[in-house]
């Protein structure tokens, strides 16, 4: 072969290291320049906040990091189980909302009449935050386990149902006059062309509705003693002015709140992959 | 050759009109009081023939045709089909859209086998498969049938949307302006393709559209409609030329020219009164 392709850069291994590096370089500069800001306004005494090199540190802290599967019962567990208590309920309150939010969406997008009924209200719940529902919930259900699962259940439902009902009502004219002429069948109706039509709008409701329960959850545990949870842990925490093992658990909630995005992004390009 | 064809055109004197426009006005009202779009518009359409509507933009020729296929209902007369009353759309008068109307979440196949699998559910999934195949094959889309509307191009959307109503073999099929929005060559491609379509299925048509040239080679008459508000029928022409039709050669038969342009004196001299 006369001919090689001119390649911009240096390749190692196949990697155009040079494309890497731009890529990489800007966001970990401005993260380094970030990290010693903060370390030297905490060194300085500016601030009583610990700097980032307190994370190892601290002892307490620097084991919480090297030993995220311990477990010595009660709630002093590592942060693994401490984040996995917290996804768990969210993983149940946020499938119960998906189901909710979708089922009644539908419903409302196509009966005018529920709509002009519920719409006001909807309008009006979904403005309460988070946080203002959990002494109704704990209230309500007079536990911490439900009263969580609840809080997160009625933050994640309104963003779901409203755009699952805008998607529905939404759906072009021209399918609809497509259905007409054909006499399609309410079931292949509902499967070949509301769901396929409404699908981008409840993901959109989707994955508006993941983000809000993540910072749901966080707020819910923190009021609610004696659960394990990272938000819980947060607040114990803060309580023995261990402020290092906050900021350590900051890390994980951002890590585990960016990957949730990531996996809905992810499941949204797959399942409507070819649209 | 062209003997056998010949009598394709129905003498609309003798047989029963498939369908019946009779004395059809629409109003839509508004704020600024009652719009008239098309008032007491009578026609009648014999099975075996292609009609084509023309007139300027705005004129109501797209309210008339949804009289017929049953998504407007007429204020005053009545649409009648086989002397039935029209009273909702359905397959028996299957609509090509202007906008194709294609499902892009399904396949071409797909877009076509929804509408049949939905008129005729009865059919067997094999006799389904062979029709839907068919239609596609036929309009040239046998190499694409897997592929989803935002991959076709405007032309073989159309032709999509083409084989999915001529494979329910409806009554009558109804185009609004199923060429509006494709190139002068791929236009001319699609005009002969549903000439032949049309022949093969032995179809009737009831078409509207904004080009002379495209009714001469495809219609048996052409209705040209009056200016609205209150649009109506103006004048009808008879297209006489034999089919299979040769475009070439029906241009030079100079009776061409002369119903050209007695289309053309009717747009423009519509323009003018107005």
């Amino acid at each position: 072969m006369s001919t090689s392709l001119p390649s911009k850069g240096t390749m190692i291994g196949g990697v155009n290291v040079t494309k890497l590096m731009s890529d990489i370089a800007p966001p970990t500069i401005a993260i380094v320049i970030f990290l010693a800001v903060w370390e030297a306004l905490s060194q300085s005494g500016i601030t009583l906040l610990p700097g980032p090199s307190s994370l190892f540190t601290n002892e307490r802290t620097r084991t919480l990091i090297f030993y995220p599967f311990y477990d010595r019962g009660g709630i002093d567990k590592g942060m693994f189980w401490q984040t996995l208590a917290s996804l768990q309920r969210v993983a149940i309150s946020y499938t119960l909302a998906a189901i909710v939010g979708i089922g009644t969406g539908i419903a409302i997008g196509t009966t005018p009449l529920l709509s002009k009924a519920l719409d006001p209200l909807f309008l009006f719940l979904r403005t309460v935050p988070p946080l203002a529902w959990v002494p109704i919930s704990l209230a309500a259900l007079n536990k911490n386990e439900p009263a969580a699962l609840f809080v997160i259940f009625v933050t994640a439902v309104w963003p779901i149902l409203i755009n699952t009902a805008v998607g529905v009502r939404e759906i072009p004219d021209d399918y609809n006059n497509v259905a007409k002429v054909i006499q399609v069948s309410k079931q292949k109706y509902f499967f070949k062309i509301l769901l396929p039509s409404a699908l981008p709008y409840i993901f959109t409701g989707l994955r508006v509705a993941i983000s809000l329960s993540w910072l749901a959850i966080i707020a819910a545990e923190i009021v609610m003693s004696g659960i394990v949870g990272i938000g819980f842990f947060i607040w114990e925490a803060y309580q023995n002015n261990y402020i290092s093992e906050v900021i350590l658990a900051l890390l994980y909630i951002g890590m585990v709140g960016l990957l949730l995005d990531k996996f809905m992004e992810w499941l949204q390009a797959r399942i409507m992959k070819g649209q | 050759m062209v003997a056998t064809q010949a009598n394709r055109s129905p003498s609309p004197s003798k047989s029963v009109p498939l369908i019946e426009i009779d004395n059809v006005t629409k109003i839509y009202p508004s704020t600024a009081g009652d719009n008239v779009v098309i008032k007491d518009i009578s026609l009648e359409i014999h099975a075996g023939e292609f009609v084509c509507v023309i007139g300027h933009s705005g004129c109501g020729k797209s309210t008339m045709l949804n009289t017929v296929s049953g998504f407007a209902t007429p204020d005053k007369g009545e649409v009648r089909k086989n002397g039935k009353k029209v009273t909702g759309p359905g397959p028996d008068r299957m609509t090509v859209f202007q906008s194709y109307s294609l499902m892009p979440w399904l396949s071409a196949y797909q877009n076509v086998y929804l509408a049949l699998d939905s008129v005729h559910p009865t059919k067997s999934k094999a006799d389904k498969d062979h029709i839907v195949r068919e239609h596609l094959t036929m309009v040239g889309l046998g190499e694409a049938m897997e592929k989803k509307p935002p991959q076709l191009s405007g032309g073989m959307r159309q032709r999509v949307a083409i084989a999915r109503a001529f494979c329910l073999y409806p009554e009558i099929l109804i185009l609004d302006e199923p060429f509006g929005a494709l190139d002068a060559i791929t236009k001319e491609e699609m005009q002969e393709e549903v000439a032949n379509i049309v022949a093969n299925h032995d179809a009737t048509v009831l078409m509207v559209t904004h080009d002379v040239d495209e009714c001469l080679f495809l219609a048996d008459r052409l209705v040209m409609m009056t200016n609205g508000p209150g649009a109506t029928i103006g004048e009808i022409l008879e297209i006489p030329f034999p089919r299979p039709r040769d475009r070439n050669q029906i241009m030079e038969d100079p009776r061409y020219y002369e119903l050209r342009n007695r289309a053309l004196d009717f747009l423009y001299s519509g323009l003018e009164i107005d």
